[in-house]
C-alpha cells in the first residue's frame, strides 16, 4: 500500500503521470482500492470514535472479566456438570452446547420429514400428494415464530401435567406400559443404568453392528460377481437384535432399565426431554421440513424422466426406480441446498428465547447479558460463536458435497 | 326387419353397435379413484392414512370454527357462552383487531393512513410485478409512492416528502446539466467542484485522522488486546495524517481531469447537490411551504406503529433498499480488486453466518454506541438498517447467482464493443442477470417478510409481540394463544403464499422466453 | 426525512469532536415530552388499556415527573422496555427515565452507572403455587419445577435461595409475565416465583384466585424504584424530588381533593414550601414554583395513586405493608423539604 501511497506525490518524475491512475487500466483498480481503504479506514475512525467516545460518557469499559465470575444463575438442561456458582463463561458453553443438541436433532428430522414430504408429494396418489403439498405450503408461508409459539402453547396446555398423574383415578397415564410419560414439562423415558459386564453387551452389539455392514458388502458382491440375491433384510435384523440380547441374558442382565416415577413434584429417574426442546425441535424440524420437501421434489424433477423410463424397462419396481436410480442422482441437486437448511436450522435454533429453552442466545445473550449489563462484549461473543458453527458447518457440509460429486466423474 | 330375414339370410350387421359403456370400475370418478387412491396394497395403506389424518383435522378443526364466539369482552364470557363445549373464542379478535393490524399506539382516527397506504403498495407495485403488460410509463407511480407513503405513515407536513423529491429531481436535473455541457464549461465546473471536493475531503480525513488517534489513546489501557488494538488504530491515524493531504488533492485533481470525458466530475456534482439540499433545502424549504399552504397529517412516530402493519412496513423498506445495496455487493464480490472483493465477501459471510436475532440485538443494545452522542436514532430505524444489511447479504448472493449464470460471451460481447465497466455493468450485464435472478430476490423477500415477526423479541409490538405482550398479558384474554396466533399465521399465509404464487408464475413467464 | 436524519447524523459526526450531550432537562423540554421506560405490561404497575393508554403505579410516576417539567401529565412517550433492553435503553439516551419496577442494587448502580432516584415500592420475592399441591412453606419446595422471568434479580435469588437451603429445584425461564402466567396456569411449573407485588397482580386475574397460595417466605429484599443515567444530577434531583414529594403530600395530608385549597397557602410552613408558596424550592430544581402542585395534581399523592392502581379496592388488592407511611409502621420516610 504505501509504495502505492507514495505514487501522488512522487508523480512527476519519469513517464508516469499523475493521470494514469486514474486512466490507465493497470493502475486504475489500485486507486481505486486505495480510495476504498481510506474509506474503511474513515468509517472505522467514525463507528470506533463514536463508540469510545459514547463508552467514556457511559462510564463504562470493555473488558471480558465477567466471563470468569460466578453466573449465580440455574440452568434446566445440562449436558456438562454445572451449577449456579459455575462461570458466566461455562454457562456460555452450556448454552452453545444446547444449540447444537437443538440444532442436531432438528436436521436429523427435519431431514426425515422432507425428504418423506418431498417423495410423497410426487405420489401419484392424489389425495397424499395434495396433503403434502398442504403441508408445505401451510408451513413455508407463516414465519418459524410463530409455528413455535403454537406448538409450544399447544404442548403445555394439551400435554396433562404431572398433577394429572397423581391421585387414584389420575387424569392422564403414562405410555408403553408405564415407562414413558409424557407431560407439558417434557417427556420422560426410561434411562438404562450401566451395571457390570454391560461394556461387553455393547461391545457385542457393536460387533453386530460392524456384522450387518460386513454381511450387507458380501451380499452386494455375491450379487455383482455372481447374480446371486442373498437375503439381506430379515438376517439384518436378526444380527442386530439377537447376539445383544442372547449376551444380555446370559450375563444375567447387566443392563437395566431405570423407570421414570412421579416423587414429589416431578418424574424422576429416567432421562428428561425438556419440553421447550421437543417444541422448538419439533416446530424447527417441521418448518425446515418444508423446504427441504420442495429442494427434494425439485431434485427428483430435475432427474429426466427417461432415467425413470429407463429403469422401468429394465423391470425395476416403482419404489426400486426412487432409491437405486432417482434418488441418487437427485441427492447431488439436493445436498447444495439441503446445507443451506442446515445452517438455516442452527441460526434460527435461536429463537429459543421464545420458548425458554437455554441455547446460547439464552444463557450468553440472555440472562449473562442481563446480569452483567455487558451487551456489547456479550453480543460481539455470541455472533462469533454462531459465525464459527455456520463456518464449521459449511466446512464440513462442503467437503461431503465435493465427494459426492467426485463419485460422479 | 329381423323377424322377415331371419329364415333366409345369415344375419349382417347394417349397423355399427353403439360403443358400449366401459365397465363400471374402468369409468369416470371410479376409475380416477381406483387408478389414482387404491392401485395397489400400499397405496391404498397411504390412501386410507391420509383420509384418516384429515378426517381428524376435520374432525377437530370444524366444530372448534363454527362454534367460535365472535362477540364476548374477555375469555372468561367466552367460556361462559360456551359452556365447556369446544369452540373458538375469536372475540379476541373482534375486540382487538385494530390492535393486531395497527399496534396499540397508532391513533385511531388515523387508521385509515396505514389501510390507504396499504391499497396504495397493492397498486403502486403493479407495474413493478407485471412489468410486461403494463406500460413503463406507470412505473413513476411506483416511484412516488415511497414518498406518499411515508407521508400517510408518519404524517406531518406533506410538504417534506415533496421537498426531498423535489432535491432528488434537481439532482437528477444538475446530472443531466453537467453531463450536457461542453467541454470548456464543465472545465469550469470540474475545477470549483474538483477544489470543493478535494478541501472538503481533506478536512474530513484530517478529522478522522484526529478521531482515530484519540481512539487508539482511549483502547491503550486494558490489556494485550486492547494495546494491539491501540496500536492498529495509531498506524491508521499516522497513514491518514500522512494522506490525507494528498488524498485531497489527488481526488481534486482526478475530478479536474474528468472534465473532458464527464464521468466523475458528473457523479460527485450530483452526490454534492444532493447532500446540500437534503442538510441545508428539504427543511427549511418544507417548512415555508407548510407555512404558505400547510397541509399536514397529525405526526406518528415510529414507536407508535406495530401490528400486523409493522411487519409490512420493515418487509417494503427493508427489500426496497437491500436490493440495491445488495446488487452492489454482488458486484464487489465479482470484482477482481482483491481489497473491494475482500470486504465483501467478509461482509456477506459475516452476515450470513449471524442469525437475524443477534443483528436485532445490535440494533437494540449496540448500534446506538455507533452513533454519535444524541444522534437519536430511533428504535425502527436501527432495525430497519439491520433488517437491510441482512437482507442484502442475501440478496447479493442470489443477484451473484444470476450474475455467474450469464455466460461469458455477454461479458467478452461487452467488452468488445468497447464499453466501459460501469457501461456494461449497466446495460448489459445487470439487466440479464436481474431478470434470472428476480423468482431468488422474491424468496428472499418473502423470507425477510417472514422474520420481521423476530422484532418482537427486542420489545416492538408486531403482530407476535401485540399478542405475546399486550392480548396475552391483559386481564381480559390472559393465555389465550390457538385464536391470536392462528389469526397472524393467516395474515402471512396470504401474503406469502400470494408472492410465492406470483414469484412461480414469474418463473414460468421467464422460461418461456429461453425456449 | 430519513435520509436527512442519516445525513444529519453523518454531518453532525464530522463535527461532533467533542460535543458533550446536553443535560436531560434541556433536552426535555427541548422535545416536549418525557421518554419514559416502563414494562411490557404488568397489571397495575404498567399496562395499556383497550385504548392504548397507559396506567398504572409505575406510569404514575412518569406522570407525574412530566407534569412537573412540561405541564402536561400526558407529554410522556412510555416506551415498553423488556428484561432485556431496558438498562441499554435508558443508558443509550432512549429514554429518560426508567420506571419500570426495577430493583436498586449495589451493582446496577455502581457498576452499570445508574442513579436510583429512591424507592416507589418496597417488594421482595415470593411464591405462588396452586393449593391443592398441599404446601405450606417454599422451603418444601424439593424438586419443584419453578417458572421464573429472565433477566431479573429474581433468577438470582431464586438459586441463592435454593443453594442455602440445600435443595433442589428445576428453572422454567420465561421472557414475559403473561407467558409465565401461562406455563403455571397449564401446570408446566408448579411454582412461580417474581416480585410478591407481581404475584398478587397475576393471581387477582386468575379465574379462581383462592386456588393459589402465596407463601409466607419473602426471600428477598427488592426496593422497586425509578432510575435515571449516572452524572446528570440536575436530572436525577428532579426525579428524585418529584418523587419525594408525592410521599411528602401524603404524609402531610396533602389529596387531590384539598390540593387547590392548600396552594394558595396554608398554615403549614412545609405544605407552603412543597407547594411553592413559600421559599423557592422549584427554582433550585431549575424548574418554576408550581412543579410539585402540578406533579400531585395528576392522580394525587403517593397513597391515592397507590389505592387506584393496586390497592387494596382494585383487582390486585395488595395491602400498604412496608410501603405504608414511617409514621404508620410503613417504610416511607421522604427526607424534608426544608
Amino acid at each position: 500500500m504505501t509504495t502505492l501511497a507514495d505514487q501522488p506525490v512522487t508523480a512527476s518524475s519519469g513517464s508516469f503521470k499523475l493521470s494514469m491512475l486514474l486512466n490507465d487500466t493497470r493502475y486504475r483498480s489500485l486507486t481505486f482500492q486505495f480510495i476504498a481503504l481510506v474509506a474503511i479506514i474513515a468509517f472505522m475512525a467514525f463507528v470506533g470514535g463514536n463508540l469510545v467516545r459514547n463508552l467514556t460518557e457511559a462510564g463504562l469499559n470493555i473488558s471480558y472479566a465477567f466471563l470468569g465470575e460466578p453466573s449465580g444463575y440455574d440452568i434446566n438442561q445440562r449436558p456438562i456438570e454445572y451449577d449456579s456458582q459455575s462461570s458466566h463463561g461455562r454457562a456460555a458453553l452450556v448454552g452453545l452446547l444446547n444449540t447444537l443438541i437443538v440444532a442436531f436433532l432438528a436436521c436429523v428430522t427435519a431431514t426425515i420429514f422432507g425428504v418423506i414430504a418431498g417423495v410423497l408429494r410426487l405420489s401419484n396418489n392424489w389425495i397424499v400428494s395434495k396433503l403434502m403439498s398442504f403441508y408445505v405450503e401451510i408451513f413455508r408461508n407463516v414465519p418459524v415464530l410463530i409455528w413455535i409459539l403454537i406448538i409450544f402453547s399447544v404442548m403445555i396446555n394439551v400435554a396433562p401435567s404431572p398433577r394429572d398423574f397423581r391421585g387414584d383415578d389420575p387424569a392422564a397415564s403414562m405410555w408403553l406400559f408405564d415407562t414413558v410419560a409424557v407431560t407439558n414439562r417434557g417427556v420422560y423415558l426410561p434411562k438404562p443404568v450401566w451395571g457390570d459386564g454391560s461394556m461387553i453387551v455393547l461391545a457385542v452389539f457393536a460387533a453386530s453392528i460392524i456384522g450387518i455392514f460386513a454381511f450387507r458388502n458380501y451380499a452386494r458382491k455375491q450379487l455383482f460377481d455372481h447374480g446371486r440375491m442373498v437375503p439381506v433384510f430379515w438376517p439384518s435384523i436378526g444380527l442386530f437384535f439377537i447376539p445383544a440380547i442372547l449376551t444380555q441374558l446370559v450375563l444375567g442382565n447387566p443392563i437395566t432399565l431405570s423407570y421414570p416415577s412421579l416423587q414429589g413434584f416431578n418424574f424422576r429417574g429416567g432421562i428428561t426431554i425438556l419440553g421447550s426442546l421437543i417444541a422448538l425441535w419439533f416446530a424447527l424440524a417441521i418448518y425446515t421440513g418444508a423446504f427441504i420437501a420442495e429442494n427434494v421434489r425439485a431434485g427428483i424433477q430435475a432427474i429426466s424422466k427417461g432415467q425413470t423410463e429407463a429403469a422401468g424397462a429394465l423391470g425395476l419396481r416403482p419404489n426400486r426406480i426412487m432409491s437405486l436410480v432417482v434418488l441418487p442422482q437427485a441427492l447431488r441437486v439436493i445436498i447444495p441446498p439441503l446445507i443451506s437448511q442446515y445452517l438455516n436450522i442452527t441460526k434460527n435454533s435461536s429463537l429459543a428465547i421464545a420458548v425458554g429453552y437455554m441455547d446460547v442466545t439464552g444463557t450468553l445473550g440472555g440472562i449473562t447479558l442481563l446480569q452483567t449489563g455487558r451487551a456489547i462484549e456479550t453480543i460481539l461473543l455470541l455472533m462469533a460463536f454462531y459465525l464459527t458453527v455456520s463456518l464449521l458447518i459449511s466446512f464440513f457440509m462442503n467437503i461431503f458435497n465435493n465427494r459426492m460429486k467426485l463419485q460422479e466423474r | 326387419m329381423s323377424d322377415t330375414h331371419a329364415q333366409t339370410v345369415a344375419f349382417v350387421r347394417e349397423t355399427e353397435i353403439p360403443p358400449s359403456p366401459p365397465p363400471a370400475m374402468e369409468a369416470g370418478a371410479v376409475k380416477w379413484v381406483r387408478e389414482n387412491l387404491f392401485s395397489g396394497w400400499f397405496n391404498t395403506i397411504m390412501t386410507l392414512v391420509a383420509l384418516y389424518i384429515i378426517i381428524r383435522i376435520v374432525i377437530g378443526v370444524f366444530p372448534w370454527f363454527f362454534n367460535g364466539v365472535w362477540d364476548a369482552g374477555s375469555i372468561r364470557e367466552c367460556r361462559d357462552i360456551l359452556q365447556g363445549t369446544t369452540g373458538a373464542c375469536f372475540a379476541v379478535l373482534v375486540d382487538r383487531w385494530d390492535h393486531l393490524l395497527f399496534g396499540f399506539n397508532y391513533p385511531q382516527d388515523a387508521y385509515w393512513r396505514p389501510t390507504l397506504a396499504f391499497v396504495l403498495l397493492i397498486v403502486a407495485a403493479m407495474p413493478a410485478l407485471f412489468y410486461m403488460y403494463i406500460p413503463s410509463k406507470f412505473l413513476i407511480g411506483t416511484a412516488l409512492y415511497p414518498f406518499l407513503a411515508y407521508w400517510l405513515l408518519w404524517g406531518g407536513s406533506l410538504w417534506v416528502p415533496i421537498a426531498v423529491l423535489a432535491a432528488i429531481i434537481l439532482t437528477g436535473v444538475v446530472f443531466r446539466l453537467v453531463e450536457g455541457m461542453t467541454v470548456s464549461t464543465r472545465t469550469v465546473v470540474a475545477g470549483i467542484v474538483g477544489l470543493a471536493a478535494g478541501v472538503g475531503l481533506a478536512y474530513l480525513l484530517y478529522l478522522g485522522a484526529q478521531e482515530l488517534w484519540f481512539i487508539s489513546t482511549s483502547v491503550g489501557q486494558a490489556g494485550l488486546f486492547g494495546t494491539i488494538m491501540s496500536l492498529v488504530f495509531k498506524l491508521c491515524s499516522v497513514f491518514t495524517y500522512v494522506f490525507f493531504i494528498p488524498m485531497g488533492i489527488f481526488v481534486g485533481y482526478a475530478i479536474y481531469q474528468s472534465a473532458s470525458d464527464g464521468g466523475l466530475v458528473t457523479v460527485v456534482t450530483s452526490l454534492i447537490a444532493i447532500s446540500v439540499m437534503m442538510l441545508y433545502g428539504v427543511g427549511p424549504v418544507s417548512s415555508v411551504l407548510n407555512g404558505i399552504i400547510p397541509i399536514e397529517l397529525e405526526a406518528v412516530e415510529s414507536r407508535q406503529m406495530g401490528g400486523f402493519m409493522l411487519c409490512m412496513m420493515l418487509g417494503a423498506v427493508c427489500v426496497s433498499l437491500s436490493i440495491p445495496l445488495g446488487i452492489v455487493l454482488a458486484l464487489g464480490r465479482q470484482s477482481d480488486m482483491p481489497l473491494i472483493k475482500g470486504v465483501c465477501v467478509v461482509f456477506i459471510e459475516f452476515v450470513r453466518g449471524v442469525p437475524l436475532i443477534t443483528l436485532l440485538f445490535v440494533a437494540n443494545v449496540m448500534l446506538a454506541y455507533f452513533f454519535p452522542p444524541g444522534s437519536g436514532l430511533d428504535l425502527f430505524l436501527r432495525v430497519v438498517i439491520m433488517i437491510t444489511m441482512f437482507s442484502a447479504a442475501y440478496i447479493a448472493e442470489v443477484i451473484r447467482g444470476g450474475l455467474a449464470a450469464l455466460p461469458k460471451g455477454q461479458y467478452e460481447a461487452a467488452d468488445s464493443l468497447g464499453l466501459n465497466y460501469t457501461q456494461a455493468t449497466r446495460l448489459i450485464i445487470l439487466p440479464q442477470a436481474l431478470k434470472i435472478s428476480i423468482p431468488g430476490i422474491v424468496n428472499v423477500a418473502v423470507g425477510l417478510f417472514k422474520d420481521t415477526t423476530l422484532v418482537s423479541v427486542i420489545s416492538m409490538f408486531d403482530i407476535v409481540g401485540m399478542i405475546r405482550g399486550p392480548i396475552q398479558q391483559s386481564t381480559d384474554w390472559i393465555s389465550i394463544y390457538w385464536e391470536p396466533y392462528l389469526f397472524a399465521a393467516t395474515c402471512f399465509f396470504i401474503v406469502c403464499y400470494s408472492i410465492s404464487q406470483y414469484s412461480q408464475w414469474l418463473e414460468r413467464q421467464l422460461q418461456t422466453d429461453h425456449h | 426525512m430519513k435520509k436527512s436524519v442519516f445525513f444529519g447524523a453523518l454531518a453532525t459526526a464530522a463535527m461532533a469532536a467533542g460535543v458533550a450531550g446536553a443535560s436531560t432537562l434541556d433536552e426535555v423540554k427541548a422535545r416536549g415530552t418525557l421518554n419514559c421506560g416502563v414494562t411490557t405490561g404488568v397489571p397495575g404497575f404498567a399496562e395499556p388499556d383497550a385504548n392504548g393508554v397507559w396506567q398504572g403505579f409505575d406510569v404514575a410516576v412518569c406522570r407525574a415527573v412530566a407534569a412537573a417539567v412540561l405541564s402536561d401529565p400526558n407529554a410522556v412517550e412510555f416506551v415498553p422496555t423488556t428484561g432485556k433492553t431496558r438498562f441499554t435503553a435508558l443508558a443509550s439516551g432512549e429514554i429518560d427515565m426508567l420506571a419500570r419496577n426495577t430493583t436498586w442494587t449495589f451493582s446496577r448502580d455502581v457498576d452499570l452507572k445508574f442513579e436510583f432516584t429512591g424507592v416507589n415500592y418496597y417488594d421482595g420475592q415470593g411464591f405462588m403455587a396452586p393449593a391443592d399441591l398441599g404446601v405450606t412453606s417454599a422451603k418444601e419446595l424439593d424438586g419443584a419445577t419453578v417458572c421464573i422471568q429472565t433477566g431479573t434479580t429474581t433468577e438470582l435469588n431464586l438459586a441463592d435461595f435454593f443453594r442455602s437451603n440445600g435443595i433442589s429445584y428445576e428453572p422454567v425461564p420465561i421472557e414475559t409475565g403473561a407467558e409465565a402466567v401461562q406455563q403455571y396456569n397449564a401446570g408446566a411449573c408448579d411454582v412461580y416465583t417474581t416480585d410478591a407485588s407481581a404475584l398478587a397482580a397475576q393471581r387477582a386475574n386468575f379465574e379462581d384466585p383462592t386456588a393459589h397460595v402465596i407463601m409466607p417466605e419473602i426471600i428477598s429484599k427488592e426496593p422497586l424504584g425509578p432510575l435515571v443515567r449516572h452524572g446528570d444530577n440536575e436530572w436525577a434531583d428532579i426525579v428524585r424530588w418529584t418523587l419525594n414529594a408525592l410521599i411528602t403530600a401524603e404524609e402531610l395530608g396533602v389529596t387531590s381533593a384539598n390540593l387547590d385549597e392548600l396552594a394558595a397557602g396554608s398554615d403549614n410552613p412545609e405544605i407552603n414550601r412543597l407547594l411553592g408558596t413559600e421559599g423557592d424550592l422549584g427554582g433550585m430544581l431549575g424548574l418554576d414554583s408550581d412543579w410539585a402542585e402540578r406533579a400531585i395534581g395528576v392522580a394525587g399523592n403517593y397513597g391515592e395513586v397507590f389505592e387506584k392502581n393496586i390497592g387494596e379496592s382494585t383487582p390486585i388488592g395488595l395491602a400498604r405493608g412496608l410501603n405504608a407511611q414511617w409514621t404508620e409502621g410503613g417504610l416511607l420516610y421522604s427526607p424534608p423539604f426544608r
